[in-house]
């Protein structure tokens, strides 16, 4: 019989029951709730007369609507009514249902993906879900962790489990090691350059090979955390040394005994070496170069080096229709060079990028230097309370603030836009998030993902730069 | 959950490829605690000119002329015909929810993102993949008939043309299943509540560390 991927692995280990029709029934150990996808799941409970069936397994954070200023106010802090209400109606839930809550003043407080591995209360092996596509982040971990639906929050409050089909498995293996100044954000868009938005509809991704194990955990998370945005919603790394280290004396993680029986089973989380994968997609992770989205997908990605395409030279009419839409939106001209494209604003933050080593990246581009004059803003949005307060320590925040950049309070902000941080019609920014459809972080925004690394050197220069010019 | 068993309507061509959830319904709506009222804002950045406000009397914007649900001859589309990789991007439900509260009932694309195809079956909507030359077709039929419709039968698990030529399409059973009876899928999950405390006391057994409430 063939080896087992990781991913069978953590599949098994969750099913409850296989149907007759193909459907089964599968565990989730561990709910992440935030404000925007959770009050229609909360009044759905009410309006059936259910409880949920085992409260310990969920955990709770604003992080979508709450300022990244005058946090001291908590949610009287909160200008627009509409977020606020939002914001309150979570705290209401918990404080009803009685599940833990990192409320808006709460140090722990952050976006959900930054905290659950920050507390360990995402821990190797276990399954995980949150109202966000972003959930895949925890894969990094081990874990079988994806986004859901509101109807599948309320499904999973009510019955700690979820109707599934099992996915197909990929394999994707980046070779070699990375060269300075390639990040784990470089590797993700390099990816999803190359097998499209769409390349992991139906699958549960691994990535795997030499360059992904080279990776500290904050850079697999990165990695993971925009498997969705290659159209997976599962992306997992296996668990090894790193991974234990990581995990180790986190709030939530286990202690004594009980951590040794934890270990041993988390050191089997790894795909067999006889594993079979639907596909497999290898990548030479010692080419990949720092890289600039410069459409509205994230598929349109080029290395910084490169020139924004040419529509003429692209054959697929739907696809080259795409282009033309794109560069349109973007304000951009077919063949122009990357390094040409000026920016208004840059902003190194959310569930991708904030955590204290991408932090300390974009630190050590900027120090020294002064954010260009023609830039309107410049913020960091640290992911938690706890990354703010590490990075304090370290001096991160003064290093920021003498170059200019605004050092803001934790939640994710510009990503989407939904709390005061946007962007203005027609500017372009330099974003460390994962999404730069149209209008995602303001109306008429035009957004370009980067590193934190790249987006440091952007800040720096006003226009995207090879951020290894920089760092002799 | 409403029940779908048959539908037939008015479709509305949507010709471009990775259409997101952004696109479908703005961030700034998602601030509401409400299932419902998100029709008007369906495609909001497409429809409308201006920017889009929470909690706004829609009617007065200024339409944007040039998009197609603006057009005339598809006021009361209930079938939206798309391209690839249909509702990519975040979970939010609000996605289907600001379709459904439109009045789409069935979407057709040759494909779509995983989460957005999922959230569509818990809200009575239908989400149904047809391939490539066959939606190729239907959208030269629709931009050439105005008022041209098909007829969607959930139980045949086919799209019929109105000149009689039947398309069948997959769905999985549970989902068809759910769907057809408009059942809550809650409902039937708590019919195995015993298999489920037999999973977590094992659990519990076997990994304590999965029960640990922090601290």
């Amino acid at each position: 019989m063939a080896g087992k991927t990781l991913y069978d692995k953590l599949w098994d280990d969750h099913l409850v029951k296989q149907r007759d029709d193909g459907s089964a029934l599968i565990y989730i150990d561990r709910q992440l709730l935030h404000e925007v996808t959770s009050p229609q799941a909360f009044e759905g409970l009410r309006l059936a007369n259910r409880k949920p069936w085992r409260i310990d397994a969920n955990l709770a954070t604003p992080d979508h609507n709450v300022p990244t200023t005058d946090r001291d106010k908590g949610i009287d802090g909160i200008v627009d009514p509409v977020s606020r209400t939002q914001v309150e109606t979570l705290g209401k839930n918990c404080d009803e249902f009685g599940i833990l809550e990192f409320k808006i003043k709460d140090i722990r407080q952050g976006i959900v993906h930054v905290i659950g591995p920050e507390q360990g209360a995402t821990l190797p092996g276990m399954s995980i879900v949150c109202g966000d596509s972003h959930t895949s982040t925890h894969g990094a971990f081990g874990c079988l962790a994806h986004g859901i639906g509101t109807s599948e929050v309320e499904h999973v409050l009510a019955t700690q489990c979820l109707v599934q089909k099992k996915m197909k498995n990929m394999l994707v293996k980046v070779t070699g090691k990375l060269g300075a100044g390639v990040t784990g954000k470089d590797v993700v868009l390099a990816i999803i350059g190359k097998i499209g938005t769409a390349g992991g509809t139906g699958y549960a991704i691994e990535f795997g090979g030499e360059a992904i194990r080279g990776l500290s955990m904050e850079g697999r998370m990165t990695i993971c955390n925009m498997a969705i945005e290659g159209g997976a919603r599962v992306g997992m790394v296996g668990v090894d040394d790193t991974t234990i280290e990581y995990v180790k004396d986190r709030p939530f993680a286990p202690k004594g005994e009980t951590w040794d029986k934890a270990v041993e089973y988390w050191r089997t989380l790894h795909s067999d070496d006889d594993a079979v994968f639907d596909k497999i997609v290898e990548i030479d992770g010692t080419k990949i170069q720092p890289q600039v989205s410069w459409g509205t997908s994230p598929e349109m990605v080029a290395d910084v080096g490169a020139n924004v395409p040419d529509p003429a030279k692209e054959e697929d009419p739907i696809k080259r229709e795409g282009i033309v839409r794109a560069l349109k939106y973007m304000g951009l001209e077919p063949n122009q060079k990357i390094t040409d494209i000026k920016l208004d604003r840059v902003f190194i933050g959310s569930c991708t990028n904030s955590r204290i080593e991408d932090l300390r990246e974009a630190a050590a581009v900027v120090k020294g230097r002064k954010v260009a004059a023609g830039l309107k803003q410049a913020m960091v949005v640290p992911g938690s309370g706890l990354v703010k307060e590490q990075a304090e320590k370290e001096g991160l925040d003064k290093i920021f603030i003498e170059a200019g950049l605004e050092w803001r309070d934790p939640g994710c902000s510009m990503c989407l836009a939904m709390n005061a941080d946007k962007l203005g019609q027609g500017e372009h920014c330099a974003s460390t998030s994962n999404r730069n459809f149209e209008g995602r972080q303001g109306f008429g925004g035009r957004t370009h993902l980067v590193s934190p690394a790249m987006a440091a050197a952007a800040a720096v220069t006003g226009h995207f730069v090879d951020v290894r010019e920089l760092m002799n | 959950m409403r029940a779908f068993t048959q539908h037939q309507g008015i479709v509305a061509p949507m010709d471009r490829s990775n259409v997101d959830t952004d696109m479908i319904i703005p961030k700034q709506f998602l601030k509401s605690i409400k299932r419902t009222g998100f029709g008007p804002n369906l495609f909001d950045e497409l429809r409308y000119l201006d920017e889009g406000k929470p909690d706004q009397d829609c009617a007065g914007r200024p339409l944007n002329p040039d998009f197609v649900l603006n057009q005339e001859r598809y006021k009361n589309a209930s079938v939206l015909l798309a391209r690839a990789n249909f509702g990519c991007g975040s979970s939010r439900e609000h996605a289907p929810w600001a379709l459904d509260d439109y009045g789409f009932r069935v979407i057709i694309a040759p494909s779509f993102a995983d989460i957005f195809y999922n959230n569509c079956f818990k809200n009575g909507l239908l989400p149904i993949v047809l391939e490539e030359e066959i939606v190729d077709k239907l959208f030269e039929s629709v931009e050439a008939n105005e008022g041209y419709q098909l007829t969607v039968d959930l139980e045949a698990q086919t799209v019929t043309t109105p000149d009689g030529e039947s398309f069948s399409f997959e769905v999985d059973n549970f989902r068809r299943h759910c769907l057809l009876n408009g059942l809550d899928d809650i409902g039937v999950t708590l019919e195995d509540a015993d298999a489920i405390k037999a999973y977590e006391d094992a659990r519990r057994q076997s990994a304590p560390w999965l029960f640990n409430a922090g601290n």
